[in-house]
C-alpha cells in the first residue's frame, strides 16, 4: 500500500509540471496579449509596454516559467493585478468555501446515487425509468437554470434557505449548512444520476459473475450476497465514477458559485477571467490540479482497500 | 488470374446495411421524431428571426420593464423593457453557430485520428491516453477560462477550445468502431482485392461507423450548448448587448427578487434544446443497438425455426426409478427474448440414485450446463423452466418457495463450477467465504465456523489449511481454487454434488488429482454426483451411468460399461471415436464433421442428421423418440437396428 502511494505521488509531480507549463505555453501562444487585455482598449502602446515590463512579460518565456515554478515551490504565486494581493492569500481564503461545496456535493451524490442504483438493480422497472429520467434531467437542466429555479422556489416563494451568500462554519455551523443546501443540491443532481446508473449496471453485471452462482448454490441468500459480496465488488467501478463526479463538481463551481454568490475559487476564476487577471488564473489551475490529483490518489487508495489484487501489484 | 472489369468491389461480400435499418428504427421512436422536428423548427426560426420576431430585440421601453407575459409581449419584457420572445428568437443564432462550431471541430479532430488509429492499429492509443490524462487533471471549463482571460469575449475561440477538450472521447469511440469493422470479412476482401487504404477507409469503413459518430456528435452538441449557455450566463462570451440565451438567464438572475418569471423563457428554451440533442443521441444509440442485435441474430441462425411443438413423451420410457435422489422428468428450458421463446433444453429426463455418479456428456452447446442451472434453480434471468418437473429427494423444486429452496441448496444439493478462480469472490479471503457458508448452514460462533472451515480445507487435501484460509482467489492456483470450491460445496454435507466440468480448466496432472479427490469423497461419504463433462476419460474414471445430450435433447442413456462396449447412437459413437485417449494405437482418429446447431436452428426431425454418416431422408421427417434399446438403455435413433444390429426389444 505504501509503495502504491509513493508511486502515485511520484507520478503526480511530472503531471503537475506539465499542466502548469502547458498553461504557461497556452497563454503565450494565444493571439491575445495579457498586458493588452488587462490595460483595455483605450490605453496607449506606451502604457501597455510599461505594464508588460512591470508584469515581467518582456522576459523570455523560459525565464518566466522558471521564476513562476521557483516561486510556486516557495509558496509564492505572484501578485494579483486586480486585487493587489498575493495570489496565494486570495486563494487560501477562498479554498474552504469551494471544498465545502464540492465535498458536500460528492457525498450527497454518492449516497443518493448508490441508494437509487441498488433500488434500480432490485426493481428494474419503475426505479430504472426514474433513474433514466433523472439522468436526462441532470443533462438538460444547466446548473445556472436549476440553481435559479431552486432560489425562486425555496428562497423567494417559500423562504426556507438563503438565496445567496456563504456563512463560514466557524461563525455558525447551522447557517453554514443552510447556505450550502441549495448550491449542493444544484451541483449534485447530474452526479446522482450518473452514480445511480453506474451502480445499477455494475451490480447487475456482478450478479452474473460465477462466484455469485457458487454462493447461491451453497445456500447463501440473495440478499446477503447482494449486500456483502456484490456491493463490494461493484463498488470498484462506482468509485471511479464518484471520482469523476467530484472533478465535474469542481468545474461546476465556476457557475454555481456565481449563481449563489459564494466566495470560492470557482467564482474567483470567473472574476479573474472578466478582469484578465492571468496570475490568478494560473493559481486557479494549480489549485484545481492539486485538488484533482489528491482526489485521484484517494480513489486509488480506496481501490486498493477494496480490491486485494491491486494492493498486491 | 482474371481481372475484374471496373469495380472490384461489386463482387465482394456486401457490408451489412445496418445504417439504413437504424434510420428506420429511429424514425419509429416518438422521442426521436419530436427531437428532430423541434431542432428543425429551431433552425428555421433562428434563421428567420428578423422576419418573424414581433419586436426589435434591442428596443428599449423603460415604461414597460419586467412586465410578465402580456398580449404585446407574449413572454414578457426584461429589466430594460425589451421583448423576451424576440430576444430568444435572435439569441438562438449565436448558440446554434457555437454548437455547429464545436461539433465540426470535435469531429474534425476525433474522426480522422480515430479512423487512422483504428485502421492501422498499434499507435495513437497510448499517446491519446497520455494527453487525456493531462486534460482530465484539470476541469475543462477552467482551461477555457484561462483562454478567455487572455482572449476576452471571443466565443469562437472558447468553442474551439471546448471541442479540443472533447475530442479524445470521440477519438475513442471512432477508434473502437473502426477496430471492429476492420475485422469483418468484406474489409479483408477489399484489402486482398488490392484497393488502396484511403479508398477502403473512405468507401467501406467510414460509412459503417457513421452511426456511432452521429450519436457522439449529437451528444456532444448537447454538451456544447450546455457549455455555451454557461459562459454566456457568466457574461464571458459575447458583447453584453447581443441577445444570447445564457446571457438572458444571467440578466434575469440579477432581478430574480423582483421578477421570478424572467428566468423561465430563456431557461426552458435552453433545457428543451439540450434535451432535444441528448434524446436524439440516445434514441439513435438505442436504434443502432437494436439493429445490431437483429443483424447478428440473423447472421447466427437465419430465419427462426417455428416454435417446436413440445413432444409429449407418452411413448418414452419412464426413466424414474424408486428412491431416486434426483429425478428430472421431461424438463424443458427456453430463452425469452424480444423475438419470442426459443427452447435450449427440451424434454430431458434422467435420474440419480443415492451414492451414484451419473455423467452428463456432450459437446459444448448441447445444454448440459443449462440443465444443471435449472436443477439448481439458478437459471440466468433470460432463461425459464418451460415445462417438466424436477424432484430432489422427493421435493418438487419448482413448487418449493425461495426460502425453502435456499435451505436445500448446499445441504441437499451442492455445485462446483468449471471456473475455479472466478467462482470465488476475489475480495474476500478463502477462510471468510468458507466460514460464511458454514455459518449459513450450521449457525454457531465465528470460532466454530472457522474451525469447521479448516477441517473442510483438510478434507479436500489442501496442505497448509491455515495459510490457504488467509489467501484470496488470485493467490491460489487453479487446482487449489477448485479444491476450495469443493470445500465450499461440501460445507453443508450435501447428498448430491453437481459438478460442471470440474476439471476442464486444469492441467492434466491436477485433473487426475481432483478426480481422485471426488472419487474418495464419494466412497467415504456416499455422495451422489451429477458430473457434466465432454471428456470420456472423466466418465470412465468416475461414473456409473451416462446420459448423452445433443442439441438440447437426451440422445442416449446407458450404464458406463455398456456404453463404452457398444454405443447405440451415431452421436455417441462419433464422440467416442474422436477421443484420443480411447483410440486403439495405430488406428485413425476420426473427427466428427460440423458443429452443434444453435438453439433456434434445430431441425424438426433428428437434430443430428446433418452430421450423421448414416442419415437417410426419413431421419428429417419428424421428431425421433427416445426408445428403449437392449436392457435398461435408450437411444434416439430411427435406424438403430440397421446400424448397430437388432437391439430394440
Amino acid at each position: 500500500m505504501l509503495r502504491l502511494l509513493t508511486q502515485r505521488v511520484l507520478l503526480a509531480i511530472p503531471l503537475l509540471f506539465v499542466v502548469c507549463a502547458g498553461t504557461f505555453l497556452l497563454i503565450e501562444l494565444l493571439p491575445g496579449d495579457a498586458a493588452q487585455a488587462l490595460a483595455g482598449q483605450t490605453s496607449s502602446d506606451e502604457q501597455i509596454q510599461q505594464l508588460r515590463e512591470s508584469l515581467g512579460l518582456d522576459q523570455p518565456l523560459l525565464t518566466r516559467l522558471w521564476e513562476w515554478i521557483d516561486g510556486a515551490l516557495h509558496g509564492d504565486l505572484g501578485l494579483s493585478q486586480t486585487y493587489g494581493l498575493p495570489v496565494t492569500e486570495i486563494m487560501n481564503s477562498r479554498l474552504s468555501v469551494t471544498l465545502s461545496l464540492v465535498v458536500g456535493t460528492t457525498l450527497v451524490a454518492a449516497v443518493l446515487g448508490v441508494a437509487l442504483g441498488i433500488a434500480g438493480a432490485l426493481h428494474v422497472g419503475p426505479v430504472g425509468r426514474f433513474v433514466d429520467g433523472l439522468s436526462l434531467a441532470g443533462l438538460a437542466f444547466p446548473s445556472f437554470f436549476l440553481g435559479l429555479l431552486l432560489v425562486s422556489w425555496l428562497a423567494i416563494s417559500i423562504p426556507v434557505f438563503p438565496a445567496t451568500g456563504y456563512v463560514p462554519f466557524s461563525t455558525s455551523p447551522t447557517e453554514w449548512f443552510r447556505s450550502l443546501v441549495l448550491p449542493v443540491v444544484t451541483l449534485a443532481l447530474p452526479g446522482v444520476a450518473v452514480i445511480a446508473k453506474q451502480t445499477r449496471d455494475s451490480i447487475l453485471e456482478t450478479m452474473t459473475r460465477p462466484f455469485v452462482r457458487t454462493l447461491r448454490a451453497s445456500g447463501v441468500t440473495r440478499r446477503s450476497i447482494l449486500y456483502k459480496h456484490v456491493l463490494r465488488n461493484a463498488s470498484i467501478s462506482v468509485l471511479t465514477v464518484v471520482g469523476l463526479v467530484f472533478v465535474g463538481a469542481l468545474g461546476g463551481t465556476v457557475i454555481v458559485e456565481s449563481v449563489f454568490a459564494l466566495p470560492g475559487l470557482g467564482g474567483l476564476a470567473v472574476e479573474a477571467t472578466l478582469k484578465n487577471d492571468v496570475p490568478i488564473m494560473q493559481g486557479v489551475v494549480l489549485y484545481f490540479t492539486v485538488i484533482v490529483i489528491i482526489v485521484n490518489l484517494l480513489v486509488d487508495v480506496a481501490y486498493a482497500a477494496l480490491d486485494p489484487r491491486i494492493r498486491a501489484s | 488470374m482474371t481481372r475484374l472489369a471496373t469495380d472490384p468491389v461489386a463482387s465482394l461480400p456486401q457490408a451489412p446495411s445496418a445504417q439504413r435499418g437504424a434510420l428506420g428504427t429511429l424514425l419509429r421512436r416518438p422521442a426521436a421524431i419530436v427531437a428532430i422536428a423541434y431542432l428543425a423548427i429551431l433552425v428555421v426560426v433562428s434563421v428567420a428571426a428578423p422576419l418573424i420576431a414581433p419586436a426589435d430585440p434591442l428596443g428599449l421601453d423603460l415604461a414597460r420593464v419586467l412586465s410578465g407575459p402580456t398580449q404585446n409581449n407574449l413572454l414578457g419584457t426584461d429589466s430594460l423593457g425589451r421583448d423576451v420572445l424576440s430576444r430568444i428568437l435572435y439569441g438562438g443564432r449565436r448558440s446554434l453557430i457555437s454548437v455547429v462550431e464545436g461539433v465540426v471541430v470535435v469531429l474534425a479532430i476525433g474522426v480522422p485520428l480515430g479512423l487512422a488509429a483504428g485502421y492501422f492499429r498499434g499507435w495513437g492509443d497510448s499517446v491519446i491516453s497520455r494527453i487525456s490524462d493531462v486534460l482530465l487533471a484539470v476541469p475543462g471549463i477552467i482551461l477555457v477560462l484561462v483562454i478567455l482571460a487572455v482572449v476576452p469575449r471571443n466565443e469562437d475561440v472558447a468553442m474551439v477550445a471546448f471541442a479540443v477538450l472533447g475530442a479524445p472521447s470521440v477519438f475513442r469511440v471512432v477508434r473502437g468502431a473502426t477496430l471492429r469493422v476492420r475485422e469483418e470479412l468484406y474489409i479483408a476482401a477489399a484489402r486482398v482485392s488490392g484497393l488502396s487504404h484511403p479508398r477502403i477507409v473512405m468507401r467501406h469503413v467510414l460509412p459503417r461507423i457513421t452511426g456511432p459518430v452521429v450519436v457522439q456528435a449529437s451528444l456532444f452538441a448537447a454538451y456544447a450548448l450546455l457549455f455555451e449557455t454557461g459562459i454566456a450566463y457568466l457574461g464571458l462570451a459575447a458583447d453584453p448587448s447581443t441577445p444570447t440565451w445564457g446571457g438572458m438567464v444571467g440578466e434575469a438572475s440579477t432581478v430574480i427578487q423582483q421578477q421570478q418569471w424572467l428566468v423561465i423563457p430563456s431557461g426552458v428554451t435552453i433545457a428543451v434544446t439540450i434535451l432535444a440533442f441528448g434524446l436524439l443521441g440516445d434514441s439513435l444509440r438505442d436504434a443502432l443497438a437494436v439493429d445490431e442485435r437483429i443483424a447478428s441474430s440473423a447472421a447466427r441462425g437465419g430465419k427462426r425455426a417455428p416454435a417446436p411443438v413440445v413432444v409429449e413423451n407418452a411413448s418414452e420410457p419412464a426413466s424414474s426409478r424408486e428412491g431416486a435422489l434426483l429425478d428430472v422428468r421431461n424438463m424443458s428450458v427456453s430463452v425469452l427474448s424480444e423475438d419470442g421463446v426459443t427452447p435450449v433444453v427440451e424434454g430431458v429426463s434422467f435420474d440419480v440414485m443415492p451414492g451414484e455418479t451419473v455423467g452428463l456428456i456432450g459437446e459444448s452447446g448441447c445444454g448440459k450446463s443449462v440443465t444443471a442451472y435449472a436443477i439448481l434453480r439458478l437459471l440466468p434471468p433470460e432463461l425459464v423452466l418451460a415445462s417438466g418437473q424436477v424432484f430432489l429427494d422427493g421435493t418438487d423444486i419448482a413448487a418449493a418457495s425461495d426460502r425453502d429452496f435456499d435451505r436445500l441448496r448446499g445441504r441437499t444439493l451442492a455445485y462446483v463450477s468449471q471456473e475455479p478462480q472466478p467462482s470465488l469472490d476475489p475480495t474476500f479471503t478463502v477462510g471468510s467465504q468458507l466460514s460464511e457458508v458454514v455459518r449459513n448452514h450450521e449457525g454457531g460462533t465465528r470460532r466454530e465456523a472457522k474451525q469447521r472451515a479448516l477441517e473442510l480445507l483438510e478434507l479436500v487435501e489442501l496442505p497448509g489449511a491455515q495459510q490457504v484460509a488467509r489467501a484470496r482467489a488470485h493467490e491460489l492456483s487453479g487446482g487449489m481454487a477448485q479444491r476450495v470450491a469443493i470445500a465450499i460445496a461440501l460445507a453443508g454435507r450435501p447428498k448430491l454434488l453437481i459438478a460442471d466440468e470440474p476439471t476442464t480448466a486444469l492441467d492434466v496432472t491436477i485433473q487426475a488429482e481432483i478426480l481422485a479427490l471426488l472419487r474418495r469423497l464419494k466412497a467415504e461419504t456416499g455422495l451422489a454426483m451429477l458430473l457434466i463433462t465432454h471428456n470420456w476419460g472423466v466418465v470412465a474414471d468416475t461414473c456409473d451411468r451416462t446420459v448423452v445430450m445433443y442439441a438440447g435433447q437426451v440422445v442416449e442413456r446407458a450404464d458406463v460399461q455398456d456404453l463404452f462396449d457398444r454405443p447405440l447412437h451415431p452421436y455417441t459413437r462419433g464422440l467416442l471415436e474422436s477421443e484420443p485417449a480411447l483410440a486403439e494405437p495405430g488406428a485413425l482418429l476420426t473427427a466428427m464433421p460440423g458443429s452443434v446447431p444453435a438453439p433456434g436452428s434445430w431441425s424438426s426431425g433428428c437434430r443430428f442428421a446433418a452430421r450423421c454418416p448414416f442419415a437417410v431422408a426419413e431421419c428429417s421427417d419428424g421428431a425421433v423418440p427416445l426408445a428403449p434399446v437392449g436392457t435398461g438403455r435408450q437411444s434416439r435413433c430411427l435406424r438403430v437396428d440397421e446400424i448397430f444390429g437388432a437391439v430394440t426389444a
